[in-house]
């Protein structure tokens, strides 16, 4: 396909579309799912099943005023919550959906995306910043630092999976397990990767995604026994808005990326009709887990949370890709 | 080196048993009652102000001996009653309690002897005006029984 101002266009339309329209409705599903796990029947007024609760929010948002504090950085503090959106409606453009359904594909589909991603907490950092608010400053101190600490056994396990499939390109990483379930980076008895422990490598890459988009149990930037609201203290309107959807979004990044990495991205588990289906099915259910989790665990501490990365993830992670470059070797 | 693993395998262990209780409770119906549009029944022992029991033919039991009024701590009830033409018994003509004074102790019914009180089970009450929780228990023992 060539690259004419009409498909940059549509693509651009359809990648904040898709991003907006999962950040609203993801909201809605977390809140009907937060009920049901707490037997509540959640929003059910507006609308059938309250799905009409999403799109009246917006409308609460965007009708409200956005002050900016006094003393406030106004250029940054206007920036931040753009800034928060624009990365992972980037990451879009290049995440390939099935073989056909990509925005643009590149051979270098792993640094980009992981470049916006890394961009995402500079938005955290200048909410923080630009609010004059030390309960914000210290949240955003919090996020940034939680950030830098995930980033590295996230990029040390996706090292561990390009090396494996000798790529750095999604559409080929998963060419080459779309098979059958056995060929998934996380089942290692097929495919490329020998190493017995890729399970490991999923588990430490799923946490370090909750822990990249700021989620519960890992919200430390959000903790509001401790910091009011977070970075997003002195938001209001559609400023606080667009930070709720560049969450989101993010999450559905996240979930897009272990798909791909891990679970064989649009190839079905039994070979048969691989198709974009099996992604959205994929990401959906990686969705509900991290819905599912948040609701379950408690907020860990801040020393809890680095800890974990430091003391437990990045040796694990570690000592995973020196296995499986070993292995690689050998076989 | 031990103790580093066996914790991580344990709380890993720790994290799938919550997240099993979790799912547990998510496939399980909610427990919420919607206010406004479905309610429960109120319990055997609520207190709501008092009401009039009414006898078989529909009027109050009551018989105007005033020990209600007497046992009240704070002098919400107001009543009346006249001996008709021929009859042995008073009849009631006026109830009127004033549930802006009323601490709901019960004594009024504790001091009853002709089985003439009971506590309602009424709880939705709300209004901006004082004289909204003055109530006519006769009038409302007649609206009942229309």
């Amino acid at each position: 396909m060539r690259l004419t101002l009409f498909n940059v266009v549509a693509a651009v339309i359809i990648a904040i579309a898709f991003a907006a329209v999962n950040a609203a409705y993801l909201v809605w599903a977390e809140r009907r799912g937060a009920a049901r796990i707490q037997r509540r029947p959640g929003p059910n007024i507006n609308g059938p099943f309250g799905l009409l609760q999403p799109p009246l929010d917006g409308i609460k948002l965007m009708a409200k005023q956005l002050t900016i504090p006094g003393g406030a950085d106004k250029i940054l503090f206007i920036a931040a919550p753009v800034l928060a959106m624009f990365p992972a409606i980037m990451s879009f453009v290049t995440i390939p959906f099935s073989d056909t359904i990509v925005a643009k594909n590149m051979n270098v589909g792993i640094l980009m995306i992981f470049a916006f991603a890394a961009l995402g907490s500079t938005s955290l950092l200048f909410a923080g910043w630009s609010s004059r608010n030390k309960y914000a400053m210290m949240a955003s101190i919090r996020a940034v630092s939680q950030t830098v600490a995930y980033e590295i056994p996230m990029l040390i396990t996706t090292i561990t999976v390009v090396m494996i499939a000798g790529s750095v390109d999604l559409m080929e990483i998963v060419n080459q397990q779309k098979e059958s379930i056995l060929h998934w980076n996380i089942f290692p008895l097929l495919g490329n990767s020998h190493n017995i422990l890729m399970p490991l490598s999923f588990l430490i890459f799923f946490t370090c995604t909750l822990a990249e988009t700021n989620r519960a149990p890992f919200d430390l930037g959000e903790a509001e026994s401790e910091l009011v609201a977070g970075f997003h203290t002195e938001y209001g309107s559609m400023g606080f808005g667009l930070f709720f959807m560049g969450e989101y979004a993010n999450i559905v990044i996240g979930s897009c990326m272990t798909t791909i990495l891990f679970l064989g991205g649009w190839g079905c588990p039994f070979g048969l009709f691989p198709g974009v289906w099996w992604f959205i099915l994929k990401l959906y259910l990686l969705i509900a887990t991290f819905i599912w989790i948040r609701w379950t665990f408690p907020r860990t501490t801040i020393y809890g949370l680095l800890n974990l990365s430091w003391k437990i993830l990045i040796p694990l992670s570690l000592f995973n890709l020196l296995l499986t470059a070993g292995l690689i070797k050998v076989f | 080196m031990v103790a580093y693993f066996s914790e991580i395998y344990h709380g890993l262990i720790s994290l799938l048993e919550g997240m099993v209780i979790t799912f547990k409770e998510f496939i399980k119906p909610p427990v919420t009652v919607s206010y406004p549009y479905e309610t429960l029944p109120m319990c055997e022992r609520f207190r709501g102000h008092v009401e009039l029991i009414e006898n078989e033919e529909g009027n109050p039991n009551c018989v105007v001996c005033g020990l209600c009024a007497r046992a009240c701590p704070s002098q919400c009830i107001t009543l009346a009653g006249e001996k008709p033409e021929g009859e042995k018994k008073k009849v009631l003509t006026k109830y009127v309690l004033d549930f802006t004074r009323c601490s709901l102790c019960g004594s009024c019914v504790e001091s009853c002897n002709f089985n003439a009180l009971e506590f309602s089970k009424e709880y939705n009450l709300a209004s901006r005006r004082k004289e909204d929780f003055i109530f006519d228990l006769l009038g409302r023992l007649e609206e009942r029984n229309r």
